[in-house]
C-alpha cells in the first residue's frame, strides 16, 4: 500500500493507542475521584465537622457494604445481565447470620460468615440456573427473585427482629473495629475489590465474561462456555451479597426482614456511575466501588448540610445522568479519534 | 488419493420444519483448497456450522482422520484442528484486537495469569504474517469492515489449524487484501493444511481453488477438479438453469443533472470531492475498501456532517447532516450493511418495505395495516420477492431477498436519486442479476443511480460513468467506453496524477 509511507511508524502508533486507551481509563476513574474530593471539600468548608475523623470513618464504613455489592453487580453487568435481587439476598443473609448467632452462642464467627456467603451463593445459583438453562432474561428472573427472596425473609422472621443485645460482642466489634487504623469492613471491601479486579483483568475466565457481554454469539463461536461463566458470575454476585448481609448485621446489630430494602437500585447506580456499561462488555470493579463511595458520600454530605431528603434522591439521579452523559461524550470523542487514526493509517 | 482430514457423509440437518441440509457429502484432503459454491440458501452455511461444531448432525457421519466423530461444541472442532471464519461478525467490539484473537486461549504465565506481553507478541506475529499493520492494543470498535475481517482471519490462524474454513472471507476485502489472504491460503496449502473456501466471486474461486463442491437446495450436486470446470459450467450447476447475461445494463436517455456534489470534505476521511449524477445515468463509485466511498455516500445522505462543501439536488442546496431533508429532496440510500442499517430484522417484511412511507400510510396518526400490506404486496410483486407471508420477520428471508426489501423501501418513496452501497454484496448469483436488471430498468425510467461497488465486473458492467476514489480523493472519472479493469485499478491504487473533475 502506498499509504504506508504517509503513516507513522508502527511503534509510535502503538504507543499513541496505548496512551489513548489509558487516558480514557484514567479519565473515567479520575473523574469520580475528583468529584468525590470536590464534594468532601465543599461539604467540609460549609460544615467543618464533616471532616472530623469519626465522620470520615463513618463515610467509609457506610460505603463498604455497597462497594462489595457493586463489585458483585459488576460481574453480572459485564456479561450483559443484571441482578436485581442483591438487596433481598442481603436481607436474607443478614437475618440468617443474626438468627444463627442469637440461637447458637458458641458458633465460631468464621463459620457464620461462610454460611452467610453460602446462602447468598445458593440464591445466586438459583438466579443463574434460570438465566442460563431456563433462558429467561436476567431482568425478569431477578425481578422475580427480588420479591421471592424478600418474601422468604418475611416468612422466616415472622415479624420479629434480631437485636444487638443477643449478638456476641466479638461479632458486633467487627462492624467497628480497625486493623492498623483501617476499619475491618473497609479492609474486607478492599480485599474483595482487589481480588475480583485481578480475576477480571488477568484470568481467562474473567476476560471471557467481558467477551460474553460484548458479543454473546461471538463468544459461543470462540468456544467460550458462556453458560458456565454466566452462572459463575451470578453465584459470585450472590455470594458477595451474602457476605454483605453478614457484615450488615455486624455493623448495625438490629436486623429485621427489611434489611437491604431497595439496595439493588443504589448498587446498579453505583456501578453505572463508576463506568460499568449497562449493556455489558466494559467497566471495572474499581470504578463500581468508587461509584458506591461517591453515592454514599453524596447522601451523607446532603444530610450533614441538612438538605431535604427529596433532594438527596434527586442528586443521585442527577449524578447518574451526568455519568451517562459523560460516558457518551467520551465514547464519541474516542470514536472520532480512532476514526481519524484509521483514516490516517489507510491514507 | 490421500485420506481426508475431515469428511461428511450423507449429512442431514433440519431446523424445525426446514431441511437446511439433506445430502452433505464433502471431504477435505491435506494440501487441497476446495471451493464450496452455491446460491444463498443452498445449505453452505449449515455445512460450515456442522464442520465447526456449532450445530450437530441429525443423521449421517462425520469423520476426522477416518474416525467417526461428533463435535458437540466449537471447542471440540477446534481441538480437532479445524478453524472457521464465519460470515457473521464474531468479534468483541469492547476488547482489544489482541484479546479478540486469543479469546479463550490467552497465553498464560505464572499462577495461570494472562501473559499480556506474550499475547501481544503472538498477535503481532500473526498480523505481520498477514501483512497488515494493525495495533494489537487498540479496541476493535471503530475498525473498518476489512480490518475486522483481518482480525477474524488472525483469530482462525492463532492455532495450528489443519483445516481452515472460510465463509465468504473476501466479501469485504479489496483487491490487494484479497491477494494477501490468498498468499496465506497458499502457504497453508504448502504446509499440508486443507482449506475450504466459500465465495460468491467465481473468478476468485478459479484463481485460488483446486477442487470445487457445488451445492443446490440443501444437497451437494457436483464435486470436481477446478481444471475440469468452466465458470459458466459452475454457475449453471449452482442455479440449475441458464442465466441471462450477468450485467444487463441497457442504454438509457441521460438527462439533466439530478445531483451536484461540490467540494465535499470530511476531515481525515475524504477531501474535495465534486461530481454530478444525471437522470437516467448509473454512476459507479469505485475504489479500494477504505478509500472513503461509503463515507461520501453517508455525507450526501446527511448521516454524517461534512466539514466543507455542499450537495445540490434539483438546484437546491441540501442542509448538511439532515437525512430527512435528503429524503424529501428525493434521495434514497441503500446502505452497505443490510442487516444493521438497512432493515429492522425482527419486524415483518411488510413493515420494513413500507417504513419510508409511514406518513403517507397513516390516517390521523395511525398506520392503516391494510394500506401497508397493499403497498408492500405491490413492491413484492414488482421485485419478484420470494417470501412465505408478508407478516414474517424480514430476518427469515435469504440475503438476496432481504436486499430486495431494502430496495422496495426506497423505491416506494419514488426517489429521483438512489444511492446503492454494495448492492449485491453477499447475494447469490441469480438474485444478483435480478438486482442488476432492476437497476437498469430504473435508470431507463429516468432514475439517477449512484452505485458503490467493490466488484469490478459489476462496476464495468453496470456503470455509464466510473468515478474512482483513492485515499479519500477522486482520482479519475472514466466514461463507460474507456473503462476497463486496468484503468480503474490504476486509479484506485493512486497511480493517476490528476483528478478529472
Amino acid at each position: 500500500m502506498s499509504a504506508q509511507a504517509a503513516a507513522p511508524p508502527p511503534a509510535a502508533e502503538g504507543a499513541r493507542a496505548r496512551r489513548l486507551t489509558e487516558r480514557v481509563f484514567r479519565v473515567r476513574e479520575l473523574g469520580i475521584i475528583v468529584a468525590f474530593l470536590a464534594l468532601v471539600a465543599v461539604t467540609g468548608i460549609l460544615e467543618p465537622r464533616f471532616l472530623e475523623a469519626g465522620s470520615l470513618r463513618n463515610l467509609a464504613l457506610n460505603a463498604s457494604i455497597f462497594a462489595i455489592l457493586a463489585v458483585g453487580q459488576t460481574l453480572v453487568l459485564v456479561t450483559r445481565n443484571v441482578d436485581l435481587s442483591v438487596g433481598s439476598v442481603l436481607g436474607l443473609s443478614a437475618y440468617f447470620a443474626g438468627d444463627l448467632l442469637s440461637n447458637h452462642q458458641g458458633l465460631p464467627i468464621p463459620v457464620v460468615f461462610l454460611l452467610g456467603i453460602a446462602l447468598g451463593a445458593a440464591c445466586g445459583l438459583f438466579n443463574g440456573i434460570l438465566v442460563t438453562w431456563g433462558q429467561v432474561p436476567a431482568l425478569v428472573v431477578t425481578l422475580g427473585t427480588l420479591y421471592m427472596f424478600r418474601g422468604l425473609a418475611f416468612l422466616w422472621t415472622n415479624g420479629t427482629q434480631v437485636n444487638a443485645e443477643t449478638l456476641p460482642d466479638a461479632f458486633l466489634n467487627l462492624g467497628t473495629d480497625s486493623v492498623l487504623g483501617v476499619p475491618f469492613l473497609v479492609l474486607i471491601a478492599l480485599v474483595v475489590m482487589l481480588a475480583v479486579g485481578q480475576w477480571l483483568r488477568d484470568y481467562r475466565a474473567g476476560r471471557e465474561l467481558y467477551a460474553i457481554g460484548s458479543n454473546p454469539e461471538g463468544a459461543r463461536l470462540a468456544g467460550v462456555r458462556s453458560e458456565r461463566r454466566v452462572l459463575t458470575a451470578f453465584v459470585l454476585a450472590g455470594a458477595l451479597a451474602g457476605l454483605g448481609g453478614v457484615l450488615f448485621t455486624a455493623r448495625f446489630g438490629t436486623v429485621d426482614a427489611t434489611a437491604g430494602f431497595g439496595y439493588e437500585l443504589t448498587v446498579i447506580a453505583a456501578a453505572v456511575v463508576g463506568g460499568v456499561a449497562i449493556f455489558g462488555g466494559a467497566g471495572s470493579v474499581y470504578g463500581a466501588a468508587m461509584g458506591a463511595l461517591l453515592l454514599g458520600t453524596i447522601t451523607s454530605s446532603l444530610i450533614v448540610l441538612k438538605v431535604a431528603a427529596f433532594w438527596q434522591q434527586a442528586a443521585i439521579g442527577a449524578l447518574l445522568l451526568l455519568a451517562i452523559a459523560f460516558d457518551r461524550f467520551v465514547a464519541l470523542r474516542v470514536e472520532a479519534a480512532l476514526r481519524r487514526r484509521s483514516a490516517r493509517r489507510a491514507g | 488419493m490421500s485420506e481426508p482430514i475431515i469428511a461428511l457423509e450423507r449429512a442431514e440437518k433440519s431446523y424445525g420444519a426446514v431441511r437446511a441440509l439433506r445430502g452433505g457429502d464433502i471431504a477435505l484432503r491435506p494440501g487441497e483448497v476446495r471451493a464450496l459454491v452455491g446460491e444463498n440458501g443452498a445449505g453452505k452455511s449449515t455445512l460450515v456450522k456442522l464442520l465447526g461444531g456449532v450445530v450437530r448432525l441429525d443423521t449421517g457421519t462425520m469423520r476426522v482422520d477416518g474416525e467417526a466423530v461428533d463435535f458437540h461444541s466449537p471447542t471440540a472442532a477446534r481441538d480437532a484442528g479445524i478453524a472457521v471464519i464465519y460470515q457473521e461478525p464474531t468479534l468483541f467490539p469492547d476488547l482489544s484486537v489482541a484479546e479478540n484473537v486469543v479469546m479463550g486461549f490467552h497465553p498464560l504465565g505464572a499462577l495461570r495469569r494472562i501473559d499480556r506481553g506474550a499475547m501481544r507478541k503472538e498477535v503481532k506475529g500473526l498480523l505481520d504474517r498477514l501483512g497488515v499493520r494493525l495495533d494489537p492494543d487498540r479496541p476493535v470498535r471503530g475498525l473498518s469492515i476489512a480490518d475486522q475481517q483481518i482480525v477474524e482471519i488472525a483469530k482462525a490462524l492463532s492455532f495450528d489449524a489443519r483445516v481452515l474454513i472460510m465463509d465468504e472471507p473476501t466479501a469485504a476485502l479489496s483487491g490487494n487484501e484479497v491477494e494477501r489472504l490468498f498468499n496465506v491460503v497458499r502457504a497453508l496449502r504448502e504446509e499440508g493444511a486443507a482449506v475450504l473456501f466459500i465465495s460468491h466471486r467465481i473468478e476468485e474461486v478459479f484463481s485460488i481453488c483446486d477442487t470445487a463442491t457445488v451445492m443446490r437446495d440443501g444437497a451437494v450436486v457436483h464435486d470436481a477438479r477446478i481444471a475440469d470446470m468452466t465458470p459458466d459450467d459452475m454457475v449453471r450447476r449452482m442455479v440449475g438453469r441458464e442465466l441471462s447475461a450477468l450485467f444487463p445494463k441497457q442504454d438509457a436517455q441521460v438527462g439533466e443533472p439530478v445531483m451536484k456534489v461540490h467540494r465535499l470534505t470530511r476531515e481525515g476521511v475524504f477531501f474535495d470531492v465534486s461530481f454530478e449524477v444525471r437522470a437516467g445515468e448509473i454512476v459507479a463509485l469505485a475504489g479500494l475498501v477504505g478509500a472513503g466511498r461509503s463515507e461520501v455516500a453517508r455525507a450526501i445522505f446527511g448521516i454524517d456532517k461534512p466539514d466543507a462543501g455542499h450537495v445540490e439536488v434539483g438546484g437546491r442546496t441540501l442542509p448538511p447532516g439532515r437525512p430527512l431533508a435528503a429524503m424529501r429532496a428525493g434521495i434514497g440510500f441503500v446502505p452497505e450493511d443490510r442487516r444493521q442499517q438497512g432493515l429492522v430484522m425482527d419486524l415483518s417484511i411488510a413493515r420494513n418495505a413500507t417504513m419510508t412511507r409511514t406518513g403517507a400510510l397513516a390516517r390521523g396518526g395511525l398506520i392503516r395495516s391494510g394500506a401497508e400490506d397493499r403497498l408492500a404486496k405491490e413492491w413484492a410483486t414488482r421485485l419478484q420477492l420470494k417470501f412465505h407471508r408478508l407478516a414474517d420477520p424480514v430476518g427469515f428471508l435469504s440475503g438476496g431477498n432481504q436486499q430486495k426489501v431494502v430496495l422496495a423501501k426506497w423505491l416506494a418513496t419514488e426517489p429521483k436519486l438512489l444511492i446503492l452501497d454494495e448492492p449485491t454484496r453477499g447475494i447469490d448469483v441469480g438474485t444478483k442479476s435480478e438486482v442488476h436488471r432492476l437497476m437498469s430498468e430504473l435508470a431507463g425510467e429516468g432514475l439517477a443511480v449512484l452505485m458503490i461497488s467493490s466488484e469490478l465486473p459489476e462496476v464495468l458492467g453496470m456503470a455509464d460513468r466510473v468515478l474512482v476514489m483513492h485515499e479519500g480523493r477522486l482520482t479519475a472519472e472514466i466514461a463507460r467506453d474507456d473503462a476497463d479493469e486496468e484503468s480503474v485499478i490504476r486509479a484506485a491504487t493512486g497511480q493517476v496524477q490528476e483528478a478529472a473533475a
